[in-house]
């Protein structure tokens, strides 16, 4: 029996179709898992459900009627209750607070009767067979417990549908196993559970049907056991492994490597990325692929000191080096243009001529000023190379687009002449052209000698430019590929894993 | 063109509400602008503006003996009083009871000859005062303008002030007494140790502010919330609780002192804006502040070392809080651990603020601070000059604040000039 069912959902944002048409089916009794890439729509049509956004064309049945939900609480009474990614309940009341928040239950008199709300708390947890003290603070728990409080209270009102997004991003691998045997009791009492996760290992431990999103549209909806993995990252990412077959890179890549620029042995940290080995030689592109949240973005922060590493060392050029601050990777002449811009690049009230000279006048130190003449020189130079567009080097960067801050930022780090330049999507949220300037450009730094670490989501980007790719999963080094063997079809199978 | 009054435009309004206030000043209050020059061949040199009493000035003693009278109760008329003779303080006061007569103070100045300007002649009037009384928030802007641009705030500086006070007293006292070493240097000498002393706790304070702040993540004001309440007990405790006066030539000099036709502290002002200017602007410096208040992650990304720039600007507000305690102390000739610099932290976040340095942090002007804390002083004056009580002198100094912030508002600018277009566009149909 269908509980839901959802008919050619479409959801439009200022013009923007983030969903195109969209049929979903979630029986009752079963785990379905809803998988996509960033941007797929797997968001929206969550909120569409849950009555947060109203459905620009498109109707909703659940339990076999047409439902308009106009907030999510309309849609918790209707027996539909959603636990979010972060844990939002409140950490500084206690267990039994939190479940009951909104709905105490009162003596007589009106006043809250706190005796009864203890028992209906402890109830709600022990449908999950958790045995805590209900009055102890929620923060005096782990952020497992705290994970399952939420779903208990989610629980507590009558529910048929629990919609869980992304709830194991936080959780380790115990966490995640009680966690996994919570649900399968819920399964077996005939409760839907809709789960959204990064994590592939995870989808076929617990769910029985996959539902595949991509660009806003419905890929397919298939039996967890008849859908091999690679086939899923094939169809999240929009090729058929057929197709990545053919498409062979015909890119001519550098192919005169020099020496080892950078090496780091068992570089990791506990809790964010197991161990791993890394090395790039001058004039070589190291890629590093993976599905978000594999652990990409956090090798690079670990090589370039912002986050720090408890295990392993690093070689720069030969020489013992201990990056645990950026400035002291910046000054070995290492550049990291990072994942966030808006965060962590640019800065916003500076001219662009600012934001150029910044990372290099860092490097030199309050004292070795740069002339005011050196720095406009310096400036017109990278926005006639890089092609900014902009009236003059006084403007202030946060008026340019996307692509031409992203421009911007590269300038700031070619400034500082790099022996090792990481590039974090440096081409997301950028137009094609830009994109493609981009791409070329880091091609003739290699040719030039420099070593450059690329990471994109983009697997065609990575197979295209990277001489060598390291292959990422679950926040571990799962294999690394090299030369010919690169291949859209071999990344995506060490991906799956 | 254009980069130039970009450069400039943070100024127009502060120096227009200025330009308004000094207008108003030129029409309703006598003698203003009156400016004589006066020969330093005496002691008096050292008393300018001297008491009513002993050189009658018709243009500038506008702060009568009875006036004190009234103010009786008020730290900032105290301060104000104070600055034209220690003998009136003590009437406004009538707590200064350690004062010795008149005679006494000016007896080792006039054997020293300190005070004496340079030249033997300096200027004198109220501009001249306005720049004197108000070099103390000068000073404070400086620093103050640099931490609010890292995005924090300062609000112990009033307190570093008494604490800068009260060890200069202390020593001075103590080498007075012959208790401390260095007495053998002589008066005309050792008043530099105390000097010395209260600029290094003073930046000690800054030190330990900075390090709550970028070394342990407090917020800037409960972190600084820690020495302006403690502050002021350390001051007591260096002070024993007292008040403590003093008369070294030396030390009355830097705020009573004249120097090339200016009140010493209008010089001592002037370098040191010249040099925060040239550290700021000719170093990168400036450019790194600017960097971390407006986006601290992303500069620590392009290898700025954003806590130690932050600390930093902690420890210079540190020093200006001790060059200001210093011109405070000499000001008064006396330590007053209770009523040294108190709110001046206030006046100083105004004085920035006025300047168009946003609390928010990022760009900032020290030559917008510096208008800013004239402006203030200005308004002091104006106020005392047109015998207003200090006790509800706060409401129309809160008013012209209120006018010169909107102002510079440019939200509020649109408004009015709206409201004018549209009054304007229903005349034309009319």
């Amino acid at each position: 029996m269908d509980l839901l069912q959802t008919k050619g959902i479409e959801k439009q944002f200022l013009g923007v179709k983030a969903l195109k048409g969209v049929d979903f089916t979630v029986k009752a009794g079963e785990i379905h898992a809803l998988m996509g890439e960033n941007g797929a729509g797997k968001s929206t049509l969550i909120k569409i459900i849950t009555g947060v956004y109203p459905a620009s064309a498109g109707s909703v049945y659940f339990n076999g009627k047409e439902c308009k939900f106009r907030s999510p609480l309309d849609a918790e009474h209707a027996g539909i209750s959603t636990v979010y990614q972060e844990v939002n309940l409140l950490p500084d009341l206690s267990v039994a607070e939190n479940i009951c928040i909104g709905r105490e239950p009162r003596t007589k008199l009106g006043f809250i009767d706190k005796k009864e709300r203890k028992v209906q708390a402890r109830k709600a947890l022990a449908r999950l067979d958790i045995d805590i003290n209900v009055s102890e603070n929620l923060s005096s728990y782990s952020i497992a417990i705290q994970q399952l409080v939420a779903i208990a209270r989610a629980l507590d009102v009558d529910c048929k549908l629990l919609i869980l997004d992304e709830p194991t991003s936080s959780l380790d691998e115990n966490e995640v196993k009680e966690l996994f045997k919570v649900m399968k009791k819920l399964r077996e009492e005939g409760m839907a559970i809709i789960f959204i996760t990064h994590f592939l290992d995870q989808v076929y431990e617990v769910s029985d049907r996959i539902t595949i999103l991509r660009d806003g549209q419905l890929v397919g909806s298939y039996d967890a056991k008849d859908l091999p993995r690679i086939e899923m990252v094939a169809k999240m990412i929009g090729k058929t492994p057929d197709q990545i077959n053919q498409m062979q890179a015909g890119i001519v890549k550098n192919t005169k490597f020099g020496d080892v620029v950078y090496e780091a042995k068992g570089i990791g940290c506990t809790g964010t990325i197991s161990p791993l080995d890394l090395d790039v030689r001058e004039g070589e592109q190291l890629g590093l692929a993976g599905l978000l949240g594999s652990g990409r973005s956090e090798v690079a922060q670990i090589i370039f000191g912002v986050d720090p590493h408890d295990s392993g060392t690093m070689k720069m050029s030969g020489q013992n080096v201990n990056f645990n601050r950026p400035q002291k990777a910046v000054k070995a002449k290492v550049a990291l243009i990072a994942e966030d811009r808006k965060v962590t690049g640019i800065i916003p009230d500076l001219t662009i001529r600012e934001n150029i000279m910044l990372a290099l006048q860092a490097s030199n130190g309050i004292w070795k000023t740069l002339s005011p003449r050196q720095q406009e020189e310096m400036a017109d130079k990278y926005i006639k190379l890089l092609r900014i567009k902009t009236p003059s080097g006084e403007q202030l960067i946060k008026h340019l687009s996307g692509g031409n801050q992203q421009k911007v930022l590269i300038a700031r780090w070619l400034a500082t002449n790099p022996k090792l330049l990481i590039l974090d999507e440096p081409t997301r949220g950028i137009d094609v052209g830009a994109k493609a300037e981009i791409e070329a450009l880091t091609q003739q730094l290699c040719g030039e000698g420099m070593a450059v670490i690329f990471i994109s989501s983009e697997l065609e980007e990575v197979v295209r430019d990277c001489d060598r790719v390291i292959v990422l999963r679950d926040r571990k080094k799962v294999g690394e590929i090299a030369g010919s063997d690169i291949s859209l079809k071999n990344v995506m199978k060490l991906i799956a894993g | 063109m254009n980069k130039s009054s970009n450069k400039f435009r943070h100024l127009v309004w502060p120096l227009v509400s200025l330009a308004l206030l000094l207008l108003f000043n030129a029409i309703f209050t006598d003698n203003f602008f009156k400016i004589e020059i006066k020969k330093s061949d005496s002691a008096q040199a050292v008393q300018a503006p001297s008491v009513p009493v002993e050189s009658p000035q018709p243009g500038t003693s506008w702060i009568t003996p009875e006036s004190y009278d009234n103010a009786g109760d008020s730290a900032e008329a105290a301060a104000q009083a104070a600055a034209d003779g220690v003998e009136a303080a003590a009437q406004a006061e009538g707590a200064v009871q350690t004062i010795a007569s008149e005679a006494e103070q000016q007896a080792p100045v006039k054997k020293d000859g300190k005070g004496v300007s340079i030249f033997g002649y300096y200027l004198y009037g109220t501009p001249i005062d306005i720049l004197n009384q108000g070099s103390k928030v000068m000073v404070l802007a400086i620093g103050m303008t640099l931490v609010i641009a890292t995005g924090g705030i300062d609000i112990s500086v009033g307190a570093v002030m008494a604490i800068a006070g009260a060890i200069a007293a202390l020593l001075i006292s103590m080498l007075d007494a012959g208790n401390c070493i260095g007495a053998g240097m002589g008066p005309s000498f050792y008043w530099i140790i105390p000097v010395l002393a209260a600029l290094l706790l003073a930046t000690l304070a800054g030190f330990w502010n900075g390090m709550l702040v970028a070394g342990f993540g407090i917020q800037p004001m409960v972190a600084t919330l820690v020495l302006m309440v403690a502050g002021r007990g350390v001051a007591q405790l260096i002070t024993d609780g007292q008040i403590i006066t003093f008369d070294n030539p030396g030390l009355v000099f830097l705020c009573n002192g004249h120097a090339l036709f200016l009140p010493f502290s209008v010089w001592i002002v002037a370098a040191m804006y010249v040099i925060a200017g040239l550290l700021t602007r000719k170093t990168a410096f400036g450019l790194f502040i600017e960097s971390v208040g407006n986006n601290e992650r992303a500069s620590r990304y392009a290898g700025i070392e954003a806590r130690r720039i932050k600390w930093l600007t902690y420890v210079i507000c540190g020093f200006c809080a001790g060059v200001a305690g210093l011109l405070a102390a000499s000001n008064i000739k006396c330590a007053d651990s209770n009523n040294a610099g108190l709110y001046l932290e206030l006046d100083a976040i105004l004085a920035t603020v006025i300047g168009g340095t946003s609390m928010a942090g990022g760009r900032f002007f020290l030559s917008g601070s510096l208008v800013g804390a004239i402006l203030i002083q200005t308004l002091t004056t104006t106020m005392y000059m047109k015998n207003v009580s200090p006790a509800i002198v706060a409401v129309p100094k809160a008013m012209v604040v209120i006018i010169v912030c909107l102002l510079q508002s440019p939200v509020f600018r649109a408004k009015v000039l709206s409201i004018f277009a549209s009054k304007a566009a229903k005349g034309g149909v009319q």
